[in-house]
């Protein structure tokens, strides 16, 4: 007894031998050294999966990647607590004092369940619909059925951009659910057939159909076009200059390699 | 109508018997859904590869070890204190208004739900001792959390030694703290054991207070200040997105079990104490 | 000598009461972050503005949550109304009827369903209660009627146990008695042995209650965290808690201030319950 209790005390306190030997910031001359990035959920997966393939090239390179949401990102950024914010909309009043780059663009597209019909919709429709005055399937000529929208949730970049592009000056109605991911408001509109939403349109997959905004696909071209025009730039955000491992990182996502990563989960890269 | 006393009294049974096994088969359903749906996945590879793809493919290991050291890890800061204040209260003092507030504060303490704990452990030890989000700030918080369980149950296991061993250890000539030591502390071993090993499940299981105090990162947590995912945390975001049915019912069935063991041995461990005094 | 262990006696009596003031001091400190994060912002926009506002829109200046606070008493009666009857008839077939070889596997199995994860419950009532209310009752399945199932379900372990405790401390003397006038088991169990439990009976279920409104996770998960007071069994809602997760980790500034806010409402309601259960289980048999 007295055995296994002083092995499992022993085992517990590893993790407190490896405390010193951590957060190097910046220098990492053969030496393991971390990036955190942290911030918006929409950009979170994306920054997941660069980073993935950022460390079968620079394996000694460790990036942390954490969520909070575009606001926490800033935030934490500001304060240093991180070496890269993550954002999903463009920066307000003081927090542009940080050093900001555009790793891409993402379209946001209006889903609905596969097994809806409908194909298209005008923007004065989901407007509608988010407000509240449109509650029914039947007056966008579905089935008599409510209308269950699903909305993020406030201090959301996906949000806020959104309401800015798509809502205008209309409030979304306090009726509508909310989920705090992208992910999650997909996995309802993918579940509940009389289900609307939006989300960013490199999540978009088989599991929910993308509608046309005025006839206009959410395609990535259409965005680069300029014709679809529900668009937010992706932000790496850093306080003055990136330390060194951080600028390696955001150079391999500036780089061809790390756009064509972006490009391929239907993101719009920077440099085409 | 009045319906003859004999026949109401066997309905009455038969319904109260019908309802208990309603709830045990709640159970059961529940176990058996979630081992159904995951152990079809729940591989070798599951348990010792990384995830990949946010977690769609590649395995849950970093989430193991994340789980394993905030359930030792916040014991180790708790168990101290915990049987400390079992000690004090049960041995050094008599019931006063001093033991009335400390009793209070534990139990307001275990009254405080876990979003609460998320809450002041997030602002307490992320922010204001910047220690990030972290295994540290996770466990500090945890250890809070399962720290008037601890009490409690090491009360019950103190006060059930028979009060004939004080006596006697005292007429020896021991001191009091020897007494403690060498003699109550041995024999409410099984039952403060007993408690450690519930509190380490409800650590385990505890979701909201460790997402927002030792994070969601999907990295494996070597350094307390690291971040990482509990399995509880990492099956919540597998869930949560959809990121990936199979792999979250393989996530559920680690952890169930994984909590039924240690619930088991809490049990055997139980009825050891009973077979040592019978 | 003796001097010598007296005073080790009262190092260790001092080390070991500092000990137990610990508990005291995370409670103070606890409350004191809470408290000073939480309460500027009533003093800022007013108690009646935050705890009685219908409007909760913190990045415009909105802080009302009484929609919330409405919607979590909901889902703790419709918890209640769920997991106490079943919780009951556990507690007491145990206490009354059951046998030791029952016993055996209904105590266990009680104490196996409170340790499975909260997240869990949660999951398997996304994916089976859901969609059943969604399919044959209506409504988008997120609803008081899917949170108000996963929660009784929840509590119920609690209300069974500390229920169970209150009818096994009435005196054998009261059954007996009854025995001894003719009564069937039934009606010494009805008119006897719940009556004379009665004030630990209705802890457990002020317990079940704090338990139901403080739990986060699987509401989250099950309750379509709409705003509005939900006028119907199958419409979504949004508790206190569900706010606080939701938008912890996006809130700045005063948005954030307001989720401390709304923690303190939620810690005052669930302190005002805690006494009233204290209160009644003190007052154990009989009146």
């Amino acid at each position: 007894m007295k055995i296994a209790f002083g092995s499992l005390l022993l085992l517990s306190l590893m993790p407190c031998l490896f405390a010193c030997n951590d957060k190097a910031q910046g220098t990492f001359k053969g030496r393991r050294s971390t990036v955190t990035v942290a911030g918006s959920t929409s950009v979170m997966p994306f920054s997941e999966k660069l980073a993935e393939h950022f460390k079968i090239e620079r394996p000694r390179i460790v990036v942390d990647v954490q969520g909070g949401g575009s606001s926490a990102g800033i935030q934490a950024c500001m304060n240093g607590t991180v070496d890269i914010g993550m954002s999903s909309r463009e920066l307000k009043g003081a927090e542009k004092a940080l050093n900001q780059v555009v790793i891409c663009h993402d379209g946001i597209a209006v889903v609905v369940n596969p097994r809806n019909p409908i194909k298209n919709i005008t923007s004065e429709q989901v407007r509608a619909v988010y407000s509240g005055k449109l509650r029914n399937w039947k007056s966008l000529g579905w089935i008599d059925r409510n209308i269950d929208a699903v909305s993020r949730e406030e201090g959301s970049g996906t949000r806020g951009a959104f309401e800015e592009l798509v809502m205008a000056k209309t409030g979304i109605d306090d009726g509508t659910m909310v989920q705090d991911s992208n992910g999650s408001v997909k996995e309802v509109v993918a579940t509940d057939p009389y289900a609307i939403g939006y989300i960013s349109l490199g999540v978009v997959d088989a599991k929910v159909k993308a509608l046309s905004i005025e006839d206009i696909r959410p395609t990535p071209d259409n965005i680069k076009e300029g014709r679809y025009r529900i668009v937010r730039p992706f932000l790496y955000l850093t306080r003055g200059e990136p330390g060194e491992a951080a600028g390696l990182f955001m150079a391999y996502v500036l780089s061809k390699d790390g756009q064509g990563i972006l490009k391929k989960e239907g993101l719009i890269p920077v440099n085409e | 109508m009045r319906l003859p006393p004999r026949f109401v009294d066997k309905a009455m049974r038969a319904g109260l018997r019908a309802q208990a096994m309603f709830t045990v088969a709640i159970l059961v359903t529940i176990i058996l859904i979630i081992f159904v749906k995951g152990f079809p996945y729940l591989t070798a590879e599951f348990i010792f590869s990384y995830p990949e793809d946010m977690g769609r493919l590649g395995g849950i290991f970093p989430s193991i070890v994340g789980t394993l050291f905030l359930g030792l890890l916040s014991i180790v800061f708790a168990t101290p204190l915990g049987i400390g204040t079992a000690i004090f209260l049960t041995e050094y003092t008599r019931e006063s208004n001093f033991t009335r507030i400390i009793r209070f504060g534990v139990e307001s303490l275990a009254g405080i739900p876990s979003i609460i704990y998320g809450l002041f452990g997030f602002i307490f030890f992320v922010i204001k001792l910047k220690m990030g989000w972290s295994l540290l700030s996770g466990t500090l918080t945890v250890a809070i959390m399962v720290l008037p369980t601890i009490i409690r149950t090491s009360e019950e296991a103190i006060k059930a030694v028979p009060k004939t061993l004080r006596t006697v250890s005292f007429s020896l000539g021991a001191t009091k703290w020897e007494t403690v030591t060498r003699v109550i502390l041995p024999s409410a071993a099984p039952g403060i054991l007993t408690g450690i090993m519930l509190s380490i499940g409800r650590a385990v299981s505890e979701t909201a207070a460790v997402i927002f105090t030792m994070g969601s990162s999907l990295r494996l947590p070597t350094s307390i200040m690291d971040s990482g995912r509990t399995m509880a945390v990492h099956f919540y975001i597998l869930a949560r997105e959809g990121i990936s049915m199979e792999k979250a019912y393989a996530t559920a069935l680690v952890l169930v079990f994984s909590i039924l063991i240690i619930n088991i041995l809490a049990y055997y461990i139980m009825h050891r104490m009973i077979a040592r005094y019978s | 000598m003796n001097r010598r262990l007296v005073n080790k006696d009262a190092l260790v009596r001092l080390v070991l009461a500092m000990f137990a003031l610990s508990s005291l001091l995370f409670l103070f400190i606890i409350f004191v972050f809470i408290l000073s994060e939480g309460l500027p912002l009533f003093y800022g926009v007013g108690v009646r503005n935050i705890a009685l506002g219908m409007k909760w829109a913190p990045t415009r200046g909105f802080f009302g949550i009484f929609p919330m606070v409405i919607s979590s008493f909901m889902v703790t009666f419709g918890a209640l109304v769920v997991g106490a009857p079943l919780a009951l008839a556990c507690a007491a077939y145990l206490s009354e009827y059951a046998g030791k070889k029952t016993k055996i596997f209904l105590k266990p199995s009680l104490e196996l369903l409170a340790g499975i994860p909260s997240v869990v419950y949660g999951f398997l009532g996304v994916v089976y209660i859901v969609p059943f209310i969604r399919d044959y009752i209506g409504g988008p399945g997120f609803s008081i009627l899917s949170t108000s199932i996963v929660l009784g379900i929840m509590v119920l372990p609690t209300i069974t146990s500390i229920s169970f405790d209150s009818l096994m401390s009435v005196p054998a003397a009261f059954r007996e008695g009854s025995f001894a006038m003719g009564a069937t088991k039934w009606q010494t169990v009805y008119k006897i042995v719940l009556p004379a439990a009665r004030s630990g009976i209705l802890a457990s279920f002020i317990l079940g209650m704090g338990r139901a409104i403080g739990e986060t996770m699987a509401v989250i998960m099950v309750a379509g965290n709409a705003l509005k007071i939900p006028t119907s069994l199958t419409d979504p809602l949004r508790t206190l808690t569900s706010n606080i997760a939701l938008e912890l980790a996006y809130a700045t500034g005063d948005h954030r201030r307001a989720l401390f806010s709304t923690g303190v409402v939620l810690l005052v309601i669930i302190m005002v319950l805690n006494l009233l259960a204290n209160f009644w289980v003190k007052r154990r048999v009989g009146r």
